[in-house]
């Protein structure tokens, strides 16, 4: 242990030395907000080592991102001058303007970033992209072997093993998911939503249209899995779940790409568990060849309210915090970089096969957060059997419509 | 007190209320009666590390304009407060006309986000608030009657629950009633059900989140009522004993009354405490069960598209709520002012 973490602050220290060299910013402020999972730490240090004379870089990294970095950005000068965003937060802050075309910067300091990391809206660069995400399957080998059930790729597959696995007493709750109440609840049901070939809108408007057949066959689904789950499933996010893994008490979960390598490393759960922790594919449903899954990128923007040097030493810097100098031994297994040099690592299979499976990108589009809000605030409803599925998906429609006409949408 | 110099003895107080209440109050009234404006929706083509697709994003420009035009946005009125997400007029008038009877017409209104949240919160209110009374006057009369020595300690372990966050004493609470925490496997060996949760069952989760209500609040009456305890009249007291009332007459008799108007005090308190619950419902990650007014507050401003006039429509909501909770204590105390 002491071993390692020594070697982490020699690479730290050399990565840092590096850098200053070669950040190349006079001065300016930079202020980075962000979310709280390894590969966002790793940029986001990478950022701070351009700190020095004249140079302040101060980071912001928590689970509540979503909940400030709106208004974080909206006033004059922004409070950050840079976010750390995936494809639907990028929507929310551009729904807001309150993000900087990066045209200028690119064509001034932009050579080694390469093309394909661009996210571009309407010919405009607005953010640049370091690292994709997919949420696939992580599964226990030894339990599914003890089982006797083959590694499923459909959910019909992943509720015969279930059942298997649960009948030989193997484990009480052998599926975990993160299903808590609100958003981590709707992402499951968009991603079981896309598997189905579902359409959120009508199209070419911002009318609903969930609650049809697709709608009810994804939400039937997600119950019938979660009757394999720990029944405080409702409450659990992301980090609840990947205890729950790590505790021995699951055996087969849809998780995040980014979350696999605390899975799989030494920390926070038995060999017996760690050891045996694969990383799957994503899962299709329904016979669809489509993977209910949804692929994201992470990527940075720089704040429009900041001053043109602040907004160059931003960019400056978290050009510095994806640089190739980031990629160590000890970061690569973080995330699916999108950076030169790196090497995949078997915790980032999943992503990989999200990505050659076909999976669709979340969709970006400015009243998708709405309807994600409403869906996650109604759907639990039919989960806990207090209500029809069609009668959750009008609800769910119901309070989008109320809420988008609020916005000017409808 | 003349009256100028009571102007000048009030004046930095009322410069500071309207200041940093009433202004912000006004402004959040102002909000609620506006919608944004009809959004300026463009076709473009979004490109990215997996490949390019068509979507649609908000024209900026066309935006700007607009809001130069109308900095506020498009008037409403009441649209916003009559809406699905809020009093849902159109929803209720309806479900009063298919409803059969009370209780079909009663699960409709409850399946509205706003009447949702409101009986959760009037519950947690009116259960919350007579415990949090009877609870911290048990332990104020107990903590009175223990020997000098230890009262000290005492006082300081009784209001620990308060002085620990919300945020904080919530989440050691939500861990401790997990099906694999301490109380909540008592509850298991207790119920003899192995396969009971807490926080899997609605009931349950609101009798754990009115437990810890109770939990947080008591200290604070526990501490009001045990200094009225110190300001007992010790005569009325002994006379009392002298005409042989026990120890359960002189409280009922001496001492309730004697507190009365503190209970009012705390009661007041607690009542605008509870009807904001807020805390609990996050840190249990209770929103599947219960939602309270402030938590819709909370959900509007924290998606990822913000929903400002919503949350101001219910912030207006809150503030007439807590102003009819309060009004006959209000009232009463009015009337008890003009008779002296």
């Amino acid at each position: 242990m002491f071993l390692k973490k020594m070697t982490v602050a020699a690479a730290v220290v050399l990565m840092s030395s590096q850098a200053y060299a070669a950040c190349g910013i006079s001065e300016g402020n930079v202020s980075i907000i962000g979310n709280e999972f390894p590969a966002i730490h790793t940029v986001a240090n990478a950022a701070a080592a351009c700190a020095g004379d004249g140079v302040e870089v101060k980071s912001n990294l928590t689970a509540d991102h979503k909940e400030i970095h709106v208004a974080g950005m909206q006033g004059n000068p922004a409070e950050y001058s840079s976010a750390i965003i995936a494809n639907s937060t990028l929507v929310a802050l551009m729904n807001e303007d309150v993000v900087r075309p990066l045209d200028d910067l690119l064509a001034k300091h932009g050579e080694g970033i390469p093309k394909s990391n661009l996210i571009t809206v309407d010919g405009k660069v607005m953010a640049v992209a370091f690292m994709a995400n997919a949420q696939t399957l992580a599964y226990r080998k030894d339990v599914l072997a003890e089982a006797g059930v083959e590694v499923p790729t459909t959910y019909e597959e992943m509720l015969a093993a279930a059942k298997v696995i649960r009948d030989k007493g193997l484990m009480e709750n052998p599926l975990g998911g993160a299903y808590k109440s609100g958003w981590n609840l709707a992402e499951e049901f968009v991603n079981m939503y896309i598997g189905h070939g579902g359409e959120f809108f009508k199209p070419g408007s911002a009318e609903p249209a969930i609650n049809n057949e697709a709608g009810i066959a994804t939400l039937e689904m997600l119950k019938a899995l979660a009757e394999y789950m720990n029944p405080d499933y409702l409450t659990h996010d992301s980090n609840a779940t990947n205890a729950e893994m790590e505790a021995g008490n699951v055996a087969l979960m849809n998780m995040w790409g980014s979350r696999m390598g605390n899975l799989m490393d030494d920390e926070g759960a038995e060999e017996q568990v760690y050891s045996n922790i694969v990383v799957g594919g994503p899962l299709t449903v329904a016979g669809g060849s489509i993977p209910a899954s949804t692929l994201w990128w992470d990527g940075w923007t720089v704040a429009k309210n900041v001053s043109d040097a602040d907004a160059e030493a931003t960019f400056l810097a978290m050009k510095n915090g994806i640089s190739p100098d980031i990629l160590t031994e000890e970061t690569m297994g973080q995330a699916v970089w999108m950076i030169e040099g790196y090497t995949p690592a078997p915790v980032n299979d999943g992503v990989f096969a999200a990505i050659k499976a076909g999976t669709k990108p979340y969709p970006m589009l400015p009243y998708q957060g709405l309807l994600h809000t409403a869906l996650g605030n109604n759907i639990a409803d039919f989960l806990l059997g207090s209500e029809s599925a069609e009668q959750s998906l009008a609800d769910a429609e119901a309070a989008y419509v109320a809420a988008a006409k609020e916005k000017g949408f409808l | 007190m003349k009256h100028k110099t009571f102007f000048w003895f009030v004046l930095p107080s009322s410069v500071a209320m309207l200041l940093f209440i009433f202004v912000p109050i006004i402004s959040v009234v102002v909000q609620s009666l506006h919608v944004e404006h009809e959004q300026v929706i463009i076709s473009v083509e979004n490109c990215g590390p997996f490949g390019c697709t068509q979507a649609t994003t908000i024209d900026q420009e066309a935006t700007k304009k607009l809001l130069e035009a109308e900095p506020l946005g498009r008037f409403s009125g009441f649209d916003t407060y009559a809406d699905r997400n809020h009093l849902a007029v159109e929803d209720v008038s309806q479900a009063w006309d298919k409803a059969d009877n009370w209780r079909d017409f009663g699960s409709q209104i409850l399946n509205l986000p706003f009447y949702k949240a409101m009986s959760f919160t009037l519950a947690y209110t009116f259960i919350v608030t007579p415990l949090v009374l009877i609870v911290g006057f048990i332990i104020a009369v107990a903590v009175n009657g223990a020997v000098k020595a230890i009262r000290g300690p005492i006082i300081f372990f009784s209001l620990l629950p308060m002085m620990v966050t919300p945020l904080v004493g919530s989440l050691i609470i939500f861990w401790m009633v997990d099906a694999r925490g301490v109380l909540g496997s008592m509850l298991q060996v207790l119920a003899g059900d192995p396969e009971l949760s807490v926080k899997a069952s609605t009931p349950l989760t609101w009798v754990m989140l009115m437990f810890y209500g109770v939990w947080h609040s008591a200290p604070f009456a526990f501490i009001v009522y045990y200094a009225g305890l110190q300001t007992v009249n010790q005569d009325t007291l002994e006379s009392a004993m002298i005409d042989g009332a026990n120890r359960w007459e002189q409280i009922r008799y001496v001492i309730i009354p004697h507190l009365l108007p503190l209970t009012t005090f705390i009661a007041l308190m607690q009542l605008m405490d509870n009807f904001r619950v807020f805390e609990p419902i996050v840190s249990f990650a209770a929103s599947a069960h219960a939602t309270s007014l402030s938590w819709s507050i909370y959900n509007d401003l924290g998606g990822e598209v913000r929903q400002l006039s919503s949350a101001a429509a219910t912030s207006v909501l809150t503030i007439i709520g807590v102003a009819i909770l309060l009004s006959p204590v209000l009232i009463r105390t009015w009337r008890d002012f003009s008779r002296k």
